[in-house]
């Protein structure tokens, strides 16, 4: 049993008071207008504070976070050195920058399109958002649904802001996705004739949901992992990009890498280079906890920024609204929207619910955030406070045993420290969880800066302002083959010229003559969690 | 001020905050991670990791990131470990008992010891799927492994020298691709969307203005 306060107990007891009543009876769906005031009064990406104009670059008079100012703005990790580029460490056709499911899916494209190419990553192949995404992946695969239902789905549920052509190769290409991922070995949940098992998810209008237990995002990365592998693709692990490389037209040819461990400086030179670098949630952006791997720190945007590259949408983030609230040990850890896909509701401390369990994320977050701010009926927690998310719920719609079969990583998780969530509701507040903006791309996933194409989470444009879920496991598949497709085509024909990096300098000499005098080095590479007083 | 509690690590006494996880306690500490740091949420296998309490006899093994911190811990990171992976063609493979000898031939060696399933930080039978994968029973192999995170704990206490993640890897693959039932549907949809049959529809959409969007999009109907 957990060591829960006597308030948190007492507020539990209300919650399993109230169970009975609310099981069957669904509190209802907002309309567009109360949604638009929660967002406005409640949502992160409207405090007006928390950011800043970007004074220089591509994306000059747009307003980001500062932490992400910060290092747009910042130190290139070069200036200064003596960086030869006369004798290259490696030299491949395709490089890919990135080893979570966007890089790997890109790389095994564009070596099955008979490209020479190599992987960079951070950390290890497999180090990514991707591993961590519970929930499921989104195609409209079924005879009652369509992608234009899964267009229409995410269009509005990003307010209307996605880039249409972008949006339309995300739905359209979604069952082929599934298709692909099945062939290579993918466990998805099926029924005994094979009909993949769906549910919904937040803002869907069908059951299109395709999952893995919730184990979704890690039994697709370690598959293509295992394919990447199996392919003998070299996979340069630990090693960080920290600039891209241009020739004398401007088109990306390479990229400085850096030795996480020795810091030994290499040089990687290529015809066509893939950023799929991933999020930002280790930015820790308005002070937030992430969901977001250890390496999620938006390096790709700061390299793209620098090299020339515009951003879309870069102001808005993604608050997941079921971060775990307690114990404080997983606080801001995810806890899938599949739990309430299956039924689960979220509950104040009073043991009344105060809505839908399946609005968008971005409404759900701020609905979460208002009971606690505004209207006073969250539950005080170790680190702040929360909400109840009523679980066992999940057990009297579905039957005993669903919620060790459906999502055995929410049980083991909350196991480990004396909750049984089948039979105690726990507690939850948003957490920051993933970069609805990033850079922009064209269909061809190229940059605006010719050669460097990007894919997955460091994209901006795909789901406009707001992401549902199981699209991002959808994007990056689906975009990571389009760009492996696109950099390992476009490889053929390109003859690299002189390699240099003059951008770093003049964007140096920007930031100078605009008054900034950056001190933050980017990209950050990763984040520092040694005691402050340290 | 919270409670402290002593730990070691790597044999190096430190006090940190007893609420802490192993993680959070060696950056306490100090430690500014590169290895044996990934999701941090117990996903990717990264952070596996023995220790022993004090006057303790038994050696424990888990995940960094998930277990907190006790009084009198001697931990030991294991950031590493060297795995066997074997190379195939999954396209070219079939899912035969032959497959398994021929690739993984070292799993016929185990000697029943039940180390791999006492380490497993998952808490999974290892060595019940491993004996699932001697027989070429793929379906059970593939079900009992589901949770894996690789992080090789296993592997490392196998006198064996089985590869336990990795056999367990091949035989997701194999029944994903050739044991599961087809999802005909889907073959169905991606074909439809081949033959261009959906463009119109979604060309349709495309194409309205805004306010019709809007419309559309609050008064869709929404399966039950």
């Amino acid at each position: 049993m957990y060591n829960y306060t006597d308030e948190q107990l007492q507020s539990m007891k209300k919650v399993e008071a109230t169970r009975a009543e609310r099981v069957n009876n669904l509190f209802p769906r907002m309309s567009a207008e109360e949604k638009s005031q929660v967002l406005k009064e409640n949502h992160p990406d409207y405090i007006d504070n928390a950011y800043e104009t970007l004074k220089v670059g591509p994306n000059k008079g747009d307003k980001v976070l500062h932490e992400l100012a910060d290092l747009l703005q910042g130190k290139s990790r070069v200036l200064g050195k003596d960086i030869d580029l006369s004798n290259p460490d490696y030299d491949v056709d395709v490089l890919v920058i990135g080893g979570g499911g966007a890089g790997s899916s890109a790389a095994i494209t564009a070596h099955a399109n008979g490209a020479n190419v190599m992987m960079v990553t951070k950390l290890r192949i497999g180090d990514a958002n991707t591993m961590m995404a519970e929930g499921g992946i989104q195609a409209a695969d079924k005879p009652n649904d369509s992608p234009a239902i899964h267009y229409l789905d995410a269009y509005g549920g990003g307010h209307f802001a996605a880039k249409p052509e972008l949006l339309k190769m995300l739905v359209s290409e979604a069952p082929d996705a599934i298709k692909w991922l099945n062939e290579l070995g993918v466990m998805f949940d099926k029924a005994p004739d094979g009909t993949m098992i769906t549910t919904h998810g937040g803002g869907t209008s069908r059951k299109r949901m395709h999952a893995c237990k919730d184990y979704s995002g890690a039994e697709i990365m370690r598959t293509l992992r295992d394919e990447v592998l199996n392919r003998q693709i070299p996979v340069v692990d630990f090693t960080s990009a920290i600039e891209i490389i241009k020739d004398e037209n401007g088109r990306a040819c390479g990229a400085v890498l850096l030795n996480m461990e020795t810091n030994e400086i290499l040089i990687a030179k290529a015809k066509t280079v893939i950023l799929a670098t991933g999020g930002a949630g280790r930015l820790h952006y308005q002070g937030f906890p992430t969901s977001n791997h250890y390496g999620a720190t938006a390096d790709g945007l700061v390299l793209a920024y620098r090299a020339g590259a515009k951003l879309l949408y870069a102001d808005t983030l993604q608050y997941h609204p079921t971060g775990a609230a307690e114990p404080t040990q997983i606080f801001g850890a995810l806890v899938t929207e599949k739990v309430r896909s299956l039924g689960a509701q979220l509950v104040n401390k009073d043991g009344n619910a105060f809505v839908y369990s399946l609005e968008t994320r971005d409404v759900t977050a701020s609905t979460i955030i208002r009971e606690c701010k505004q209207r006073n009926n969250g539950v005080k927690t170790t680190d702040g406070e929360g909400v109840w998310l009523d679980t066992p719920i999940i057990e009297i719609l579905n039957g005993e045993g669903t919620i060790e079969k459906r999502i055995p990583a929410m049980l083991r998780m909350f196991g480990k420290y004396g909750i049984d969530i089948r039979k105690e509701p726990i507690l939850v507040y948003p957490t920051l969880h993933y970069q609805n903006g990033g850079i922009e791309i064209n269909s061809d996933c190229q940059s605006t800066v010719e050669n460097l194409f990007v894919a997955g989470e460091a994209v901006g444009g795909i789901h406009g302002r707001n992401r549902l879920m199981g699209n991002s496991l959808l994007d990056i598949i689906v975009f990571g083959r389009d760009a492996g497709r696109s950099a390992s085509e476009k490889a053929k024909s390109v003859t690299v010229g002189e390699m240099n990096l003059n951008h770093v300098n003049s964007f140096a000499n920007e930031l100078k003559n605009a008054g900034i005098n950056p001190t933050t080095l980017s990209p950050k590479l990763l984040p520092n969690y040694k005691r402050k007083d340290m | 001020m919270e409670k402290k509690v002593n730990v070691y690590l790597f044999g190096k006494k430190y006090q940190v905050p007893e609420s802490l996880t192993i993680m959070k306690a060696m950056e306490y500490a100090g430690y500014e991670l590169v290895r044996g740091c990934g999701c941090r949420n117990g996903f990717c296998g990264a952070c596996a990791t023995f220790y022993r309490i004090l006057g303790k006899q038994e050696l424990k093994t888990c995940l960094a990131c998930q277990t907190k911190v006790e009084e009198g811990m001697y931990v030991a990171t294991l950031p590493s470990f060297p795995l066997v992976k074997q190379i195939y063609d999954l396209k070219k493979v079939s899912p035969t008992q032959q497959l398994m000898m021929q690739l993984y031939p070292e799993v016929y060696a185990c000697i029943g010891c039940n180390a791999c399933t006492k380490a497993c930080p998952q808490g999974l039978n290892v060595m019940q799927y491993i004996a699932y994968a001697q027989g070429g029973h793929y379906e059970k192999c593939a079900n009992e492994s589901f949770d894996c995170v690789m992080c090789g704990l296993c592997s490392s206490r196998c006198p064996a020298g089985i590869s336990h993640p990795q056999v367990a890897e091949l035989s997701r693959r194999l029944y994903g691709k050739y044991i599961a039932p087809k999802s005909e549907h889907l073959e169905q949809r991606v074909q439809e969307i081949a033959n261009g049959e959906f463009e119109e529809l979604i060309e349709s959409v495309m194409n309205k203005p805004l306010d019709e969007l809007k419309e559309l999009y609050n008064h869709r109907d929404i399966e039950k």
